[in-house]
């Protein structure tokens, strides 16, 4: 009952009022000429995206999520340490009662490994040669979607061209 | 007749646990505040003697977030709880924005200090004359939960910017060197707004010349300066000093009076960006039909 009353209080301004996104490069990568592609295409989009800079901790990425009120967490990874990085920071999230934050994620993730993270909550994964114009389609879908945290009960996945 | 729904019991209950230190639950009061869903006025009750907020204001590239970070550091260590309200502008464009001011940000990534610091990025969004006040209600919601300093972090150029400034109880502008001579300073308005004046990168050469132009500047025509420091905040030489003076800042007569006159006028400009009339009054404006002295009646901005 408390957990719809929220998401009740929750969805009505989301409608009108730009969607805030916290764009994150968990962990020893140095490499974020994507994750500034991603931010800019967001932008231009209408949406406001609060970039967090190289080399966060999953508490720092989490603490962040949580102090700017972001309804999205993109994370970018090209280190190949996404198979550690990403379910810690999803694990945290729903620990702090962030479920409801929606996570993508992006970068050099092999398609072997993509089962595991959507098994963690993570909801889109966009691979290299992604157009920009298909992570904007996935925003626009799930923020009107019903239970697509990272802690949300529903299955739906997006399924990514790359 | 007041009208309570569900969504208001839902704020009132958010900010409740946002006073006993819920920051997830304080982040949603803050956004409630900025989309305009809920206000917090008639629940808060600051102590101004004990609550300060603080502009931080002035040309891109002077080091603003460098200097913000060493302030939220030495504020913290020393015991305060410190929020940051970063302000950056939202692209005229799309009406989206791209926050960076995090990246600099060191403070909040130490974990000694961190629970003591609060960072929200705000972006100004297109055609709202409402950002200065927004901002007002963020700083008092700020204070009423537990931070006894603010800081807002603006850039100093433009309208909405200059006012988000003038809402903070005190104003500190932030010069470089290299921005061209202490007549440039004043042409922006800033100078008499000010009740410190910051500059920065003494590590480079040039920065104490500056300091010499804008001293010699304002010691020319008023009776009450503003304090004035020059300081290196990237390699931290100064820094301390300074925010020690800062804490405690008294504001100069003139601030005052030049703040409160942009308070009035952010006010204003929120009341005629929300008149419902003001679409009819555009249209009739741009066929002809309408003088821009009976536009003003009609929206009520003049007796």
């Amino acid at each position: 009952m408390n957990a719809w009353l929220d998401r009740l209080n929750r969805s009505r301004p989301n409608m009108s009022s730009p969607v805030r996104v916290v764009v994150a490069k968990p962990g020893l990568d140095g490499h974020d000429r994507g994750a500034k592609v991603v931010a800019r295409a967001l932008r231009d989009a209408g949406h406001e995206v609060i970039y967090t800079g190289l080399r966060r901790t999953a508490q720092q990425i989490v603490d962040t999520v949580r102090d700017e009120d972001a309804l999205f967490l993109g994370l970018s990874s090209l280190s190949g340490a996404h198979n550690h990085l990403f379910p810690r920071i999803c694990q945290l999230l729903v620990a702090q009662d962030m479920g409801d934050v929606i996570v993508f994620g992006g970068g050099i993730i092999p398609h072997d490994d993509r089962e595991e993270l959507h098994k963690v909550g993570i909801r889109a994964i966009f691979g290299p040669g992604t157009p920009t114009s298909e992570i904007l389609q996935f925003i626009e879908e799930a923020r009107n979607m019903a239970n697509v945290g990272v802690g949300g009960s529903s299955d739906w996945l997006w399924s990514s061209s790359a | 007749m007041v009208f309570i729904s569900v969504g208001d019991v839902m704020a009132i209950e958010e900010f409740q646990r946002a006073k006993q230190g819920s920051r997830r639950d304080l982040a949603r009061v803050l956004s409630m505040i900025e989309n305009g869903t809920a206000s917090f006025l008639d629940q808060t009750n600051v102590d101004k003697n004990r609550c300060m907020s603080i502009a931080i204001t002035g040309s891109p590239g002077v080091g603003k977030s460098v200097l913000c970070d060493q302030l939220l550091t030495h504020w913290a260590n020393a015991g305060f709880n410190i929020a940051l309200l970063a302000v950056d502008p939202s692209s005229p464009r799309s009406g989206g924005a791209l926050l960076g001011d995090r990246i600099r940000l060191k403070s909040v990534d130490d974990a000694s200090v961190n629970e003591r610091i609060y960072v929200r990025s705000i972006a100004t969004r297109t055609s709202s004359g409402s950002v200065p006040l927004i901002v007002r209600d963020m700083a008092e919601v700020l204070h009423d939960v537990g931070y006894e300093r603010v800081l807002i972090e603006t850039v100093g150029a433009g309208q909405a910017e200059l006012r988000c400034a003038a809402v903070a109880d005190r104003i500190v502008l932030v010069e470089g060197p290299a921005r061209g001579d202490g007549i440039q300073a004043e042409k922006a308005g800033l100078l008499e707004l000010a009740d410190a004046i910051v500059v920065n990168k003494a590590d480079l050469d040039g920065a104490q010349k500056h300091f010499d132009e804008i001293q010699e500047s304002i010691s020319l025509e008023q009776d009450e300066h503003p304090k004035m420091f020059l300081v290196s905040a990237l390699e931290g030489r100064g820094t301390e000093h300074l925010s020690e003076q800062l804490l405690h800042l008294p504001s100069t007569e003139r601030a005052k009076k030049s703040r409160i006159f942009q308070h009035l006028l952010a006010a204003h400009e929120q009341r005629l960006t929300q008149h419902p009339q003001l679409n009819d009054v555009l249209e009739q404006l741009l066929e002809g039909t309408l003088h821009i002295e009976d536009a003003l009646s009609q929206l009520n901005v003049r007796n």
